[in-house]
């Protein structure tokens, strides 16, 4: 029986010529990771373990992103313990603030992530390097700390969902718009314990960093990981950023799938997810008047330099909208130099946002940019749950930059296509 | 192996955001997390909770965020047993690993109501609704999973192996 793109690289790590969905495996792990809020709960578990330390100080990244720069007393007490550990452990791949980025946007752009990995990280958004042709999956804090001390995890062999994309995407439809058209599509169950495998002509068309909002997404519905075939523009980004060997693994033509969709990707148009969840999605021409208090453009999801350029094309030579907050915030160190070099920040302090260093912040309500009862937020983040950006009663709408930054400027939730001219 | 207990009912997606707030992840010792458990969903569970008693829900329960905090603020509780038509991948998998009991079953999560009195025999999978006088059969345990949870959970059933 054919195996899928996921099936495939689990096989290769768990020395077995093929796996077969359901299939229980322990497999070696290329990378584990951990964040300021993770890492400390598996360090606890790990002191637990009677082992002498990590099974390789290279294969194991602890990203300081969440609560960074340091929110309070507290949160500095959690960075303490995991750079403690990362120290003690000579781990290669420490990060905190002035170096750090957010993790799914860091790790890509460092090369520790090529085509063909196994990687675990404590945080739901792992999935993200599947963009590369990696299998990469969230777990939690036990998982980490076993991964951490043994190099290896046990997985059930998932099941996929085949997404063929066709078509070119119109001028303000992005990754970020197709991944959520698709979450509306199948719910934010839709994929539960699955694979979702994006294929088809269409994919020439996604940038690598569509393709990371996509894959990025993935356990929005649910997914055990999302996954593109590797391609010219993977293997350029690979070369530019890693110096690590690759494999490269095609699902197999009789691949098996629970279910195939066809998406022409020139049919959608900028989407809006609506509170409170990811599949809660609209068209932005069916999205009626919004009006919003807040705006944040970042995140693991679309803080790299593609959003970063888009939401400036959108607001240069105009202002943001009274009475509207608009935060960006590049989500690495390098992006964010970039986008001083590009004259983006100009652009954006000049149109009355505020730039923030790399930080998850706002995204999951930590700090910088905390919503009061009552208050809506736009944000080009992930999740939109109750009082995932503040209090219970503030609300959260999902989308593109490109909408973000229009919606900044209008002060409603808005089109690109209603103040950008061309 | 057995749960009793009175149960908590929820409905479809309750995320791990709504069980454990992430402005109290800063804080991840147990007793702390416990105290706000629930609390964006239902204000007054962590106050009125008892030991043993049961959660039920329906759909993809603790969808969202890996954080673990999420089924150790539900364990700290005192709760003895998740039900649901559904959990989140990582939701379940940390339930496991913590040593949270977990058990999926359809019939039981749209069969038993708030505050009816359950029994959950880990050892046959089997669901009692002693409020309603119904049963249902959900999955048992399998011998490993049942020794994590006696363990307290995975590291403490690596170490004893």
């Amino acid at each position: 029986m054919g195996m899928t793109m996921t099936q495939k690289i689990l096989a290769a790590h768990c020395g077995l010529d093929s796996v077969e969905a359901g299939q229980l495996i322990e497999a070696d792990l290329d990378l584990v990771l951990g964040n300021d809020v993770t890492a400390p709960v598996a360090i606890g578990e790990m002191k637990k373990m009677k082992v002498d330390g990590v099974f390789d100080k290279d294969k194991i990244a602890i990203v300081l992103d969440h609560f960074t720069p340091n929110k309070d007393i507290k949160s500095a007490e959690l960075c303490k313990c995991a750079k403690d550990f990362s120290i003690a452990n000579d781990i290669t791949n420490f990060f905190e603030t002035g170096e750090v980025g957010i993790e799914h946007a860091l790790l890509p752009e460092k090369g520790l992530v090529v085509a063909g990995d196994v990687v675990i990280g404590a945080d739901s958004h792992t999935c993200t390097y599947g963009a590369l042709g990696a299998f990469s999956t969230g777990v939690g804090s036990t998982d980490m700390a076993a991964g951490m001390a043994t190099g290896k995890a046990w997985f059930k062999v998932p099941s996929a969902l085949k997404f063929t994309l066709t078509g070119k995407p119109g001028k303000w439809v992005s990754g970020k718009d197709v991944i959520l058209h698709i979450i509306g599509m199948i719910g934010v169950d839709g994929a539960l314990y699955k694979s979702m495998e994006f294929v088809g002509d269409g994919i020439q068309y996604l940038s690598m960093d569509d393709r990371f909002a996509m894959t990025n997404m993935a356990i929005e519905a649910g997914g055990k990981n999302g996954i593109f075939p590797v391609d010219d523009l993977t293997i350029e980004y690979m070369k530019e950023h890693s110096v690590r060997d690759f494999n490269i693994y095609e699902a197999d033509e009789d691949a098996v799938y629970d279910e195939e969709y066809v998406i022409d990707l020139s049919t959608l148009k900028p989407t809006v997810a609506f509170p409170h969840l990811p599949e809660n999605t609209k068209p932005i021409d069916e999205v009626g008047d919004i009006k919003i208090d807040q705006v944040v453009i970042g995140s693991c999801t679309n803080g790299r330099i593609e959003d970063m350029r888009i939401a400036a094309k959108v607001m240069e030579g105009k202002h943001v909208a009274k009475g509207v907050r608009v935060i960006v915030i590049p989500a690495t160190q390098k992006i964010y130099l970039q986008a001083i070099e590009e004259g983006l920040v100009q652009t954006f302090i000049k149109a009355g946002a505020a730039v923030s260093t790399p930080t998850c912040g706002p995204c999951l309500g930590g700090h910088m940019g905390i919503l009061a009862k009552g208050e809506r937020a736009i944000a080009t983040t992930n999740r939109n749950f109750v009082g995932r950006m503040g209090h219970p009663e503030s609300e959260v709408y999902l989308a593109s930059p490109a909408v973000a930054a229009a919606s900044a400027i209008t002060g409603k939730i808005s089109c690109p296509c209603e103040v950008c001219e061309d | 192996m057995k749960a009793l207990g009175k149960v908590y009912k929820y409905g479809d997606n309750v995320d791990t955001d709504v069980i454990i707030p992430a402005r109290y992840l800063n804080a991840p010792d147990p007793s702390e997390l416990a105290k706000h458990c629930m609390e964006d969903i239902d204000v007054d569970f962590a106050k009125n909770v008892q030991k043993g008693d049961i959660i039920v829900a329906t759909k993809n329960f603790g969808c969202g965020s890996s954080r673990e905090h999420a089924p150790i603020s539900i364990k700290a509780c005192g709760v003895s047993c998740v039900i649901a038509e559904t959990f989140a991948r990582i939701f379940y998998r940390n339930a496991i690993n913590i040593g949270l009991p977990i058990i999926e079953c359809k019939e039981a999560a749209y069969g038993i109501d708030a505050g009816d009195e359950v029994e959950v025999d880990f050892d046959s999978g089997m669901i009692y609704n002693r409020t309603k006088g119904t049963e249902f059969k959900g999955q048992a345990f399998p011998e490993f999973m049942q020794k994590i949870i006696n363990s307290e959970g995975l590291i403490n059933y690596i170490n004893n192996k």
